[in-house]
């Protein structure tokens, strides 16, 4: 796991890669390109999105087929409340927050009184019902035209309707939630996940109360998730129940095992791995739910530990015994 | 009254068809502790199978017994050809494997077969009501019912009094243990999923005429699936038949009284099952 500490781990090669990631981050948009700056955005905004998921599949050990029920629960709560009620940022972002940490909660206290497989189809259950209730509730969700016309959230004094402004919008709001998680990663909390994803009967027999923290860990996933989701809506414009569907989870799973669990930054480099391989194969063919999973298949079998395990292998550091 | 003996019929159909899926489902944890999320995938192929198979031969029965071969076919390759070298990993890939191949089936017969909704007609001499109770039913939906009990007694017998069913026993109850005993547990796990594929893409074939396919069934049947196999427990047949049939009353009654709320009568009868006995109703202790 020498590469995968190197992408997420707390030495100075992991700082080195945050603060390229974050200077790029910030700068590129000077390039004024629209293309480049959408793309930006949306790579944020997953990437984010599998971070979250990353605290429970690569640090907790629990591994979510459901995810997408809280992040499109909270874009429909900031569709709801930015089309009915108003578009301001102060109401919008609490309430896609809320919304999404709340469901994660209901959830969470259910499916994590399973474990493992159990847990897996749990959650994969939830989500689908979370959707089915978004295509049948069509007084509420607009059924299966979903929730369009939501406009980019006001703030008094600012403009973030341009692509710029709202991409630093984004960016700060990532940026944040990134900070905030890799702290929480390195904190005791964080410790104590990793030790219920290495062996949970021995922290409970340390007196941990493995269930209380893997809610936690639950909620707080799910919580990230609703921001993504938030900004998702802003930026989409548009919310349908493709977005709390099981290929939305999927996919972001996919990010996280392809960039590599285990880390934050890996899951983040596997979102925007996989949504430059989009934006590249769209415009060549439909079949993008295919190649996903063609995706899944290869990474399962050839690279079990994601990019970050692979250039591990490929390249490895120059401390080490040379392999 | 006859309204609810009708409806009863109609929820028994449907958990047969959830038994033919469920049992595969189940077996194949039991077996190999992989919870096969393409599952549903093998379901919506056959459906759409049969629906060309008729379409070219113009015989239901001869769709019905092609299409569940083809599809064990299928299983037995992706049991073979990709399960077979994560044996050594976690069951974990395993599953996640099986997940990239719903996806790639899912995806596959939209391309393949389309967007819309198809339904297949049920088979001369089955396409017709028949008098019961006063009233009238559909012969097809009793003769699903037949099916269903014929192969939950074929399977119960099957894996009770036959030899390659002790082979089966022996592998889910201790795997080591049926190896040293020189049974080739790998080609009882092949043969297996290759079974478990065949009956989904049989029910699909069976449930065509009832429900029609679309894309997004396989997902939709491999949900209620999983509802079905917690209720029960997973790994158990026993489990898998009345967890089947009591998913298919609840859901049909649930959407014919409480239509709104129709979805979440059966997720409530899942919770209540889980919260009393976290492993299903006939689930051992957790594995």
């Amino acid at each position: 796991m020498r590469g995968a500490a190197a992408l997420g781990g707390t030495g100075a090669g992991a700082r080195a890669a945050w603060i390229a990631a974050a200077l790029g981050m910030a700068l590129l948009p000077l390039a004024h390109d629209r293309y480049l700056i959408g793309t930006l955005t949306e790579v944020l905004i997953f990437g984010l999105f599998a971070m979250s998921l990353g605290l429970l599949v690569g640090f907790t050990g629990l591994v979510s087929l459901g995810h997408a029920a809280f992040f499109g629960t909270a874009a429909y709560a900031v569709g709801l409340v930015s089309t009915r009620v108003s578009p301001a940022l102060l109401l919008t972002l609490p309430a896609g927050i809320a919304a999404g940490t709340l469901a994660a909660l209901v959830i969470g206290v259910f499916a994590l009184r399973a474990t493992g497989v159990y847990f897996l189809m749990l959650t994969l259950a939830f989500a689908q019902m979370a959707y089915a209730a978004a295509h049948q509730w069509a007084w509420l969700t607009g059924g299966t035209n979903g929730l369009s016309g939501i406009p980019r959230p006001s703030i008094p004094g600012v403009d973030v309707g341009g692509a710029v402004p709202f991409y630093y919008l984004v960016l700060l709001a990532v940026g944040t939630a990134a900070i905030l998680l890799s702290r929480i990663v390195a904190s005791p909390f964080g410790a104590a996940l990793v030790g219920i994803r290495e062996n949970e009967p021995r922290m409970r027999a340390m007196g941990f109360d493995t269930f209380r923290l893997k809610l936690g860990a639950f909620v707080l996933a799910g919580a990230a998730a609703a921001l993504s989701g938030a900004l998702y809506a802003y930026y989409n414009g548009f919310v349908s129940p493709d977005d709390l569907y099981w290929t939305r989870s999927g996919e972001v799973l996919v990010m996280v095992l392809l960039g590599g669990a285990g880390t934050l930054l890996g899951p983040a480099v596997g979102a925007g791995a996989v949504l430059v391989l989009q934006n590249l194969v769209s415009s060549l063919t439909e079949r993008w739910t295919m190649i996903l999973g063609a995706a899944f298949i290869l990474v399962v079998l050839v690279a079990p530990r994601g990019l970050a395990g692979l250039m591990a292998d490929r390249w490895p550091r120059p401390s080490s015994p040379s392999a | 009254m006859t309204f609810y003996l009708l409806q009863a019929l109609n929820g028994l159909a449907y958990g047969m068809l959830l038994f033919l899926l469920a049992a595969g489902l189940s077996l194949i944890f039991g077996l190999m502790e992989v919870v096969n999320l393409a599952h549903g995938g093998f379901y919506m192929l056959g459906a759409y199978l049969a629906l060309s198979a008729v379409r070219w031969t113009g015989s239901f029965w001869i769709a019905a017994i092609a299409v569940p071969l083809v599809l064990g076919a299928v299983g037995f390759l992706l049991e073979w050809e990709f399960l077979r070298p994560l044996y050594r990993r976690t069951h974990l890939d395993q599953i996640l494997l099986t997940f990239g191949f719903a996806f790639v089936f899912s995806d596959l017969a939209r391309w393949w077969w389309g967007a819309d909704v198809q339904s297949l007609a049920p088979p001369p001499g089955l396409d017709r009501s028949i008098p019961l109770l006063g009233t009238f039913f559909p012969s097809y939906r009793l003769f699903v019912i037949a099916l269903g009990a014929a192969m939950a007694g074929g399977l119960w017998l099957g894996l009770g009094r036959t030899r390659l069913g002790a082979m089966v026993r022996a592998g889910v109850a201790n795997r080591e243990m049926a190896q040293a005993l020189g049974i080739d547990i790998g080609l009882v796990f092949t043969g297996v999923f290759a079974f478990g594929a065949a009956l989904a893409g049989l029910a699909g074939v069976i449930a065509a005429p009832i429900q029609g396919v679309f894309p997004g069934v396989d997902f939709e049947t491999l949900i209620v699936t999983l509802i079905v196999v917690v209720v029960g427990g997973l790994g158990t047949l026993p489990g898998s038949f009345w967890g089947s049939l009591l998913i298919g009353e609840v859901d049909t009654f649930g959407k014919t009284l409480v239509p709104q709320m129709a979805l979440v009568v059966t997720y409530l009868v899942m919770a209540a099952v889980l919260i009393v006995r976290p492993t299903g109703l006939f689930g051992g202790r957790p594995r």
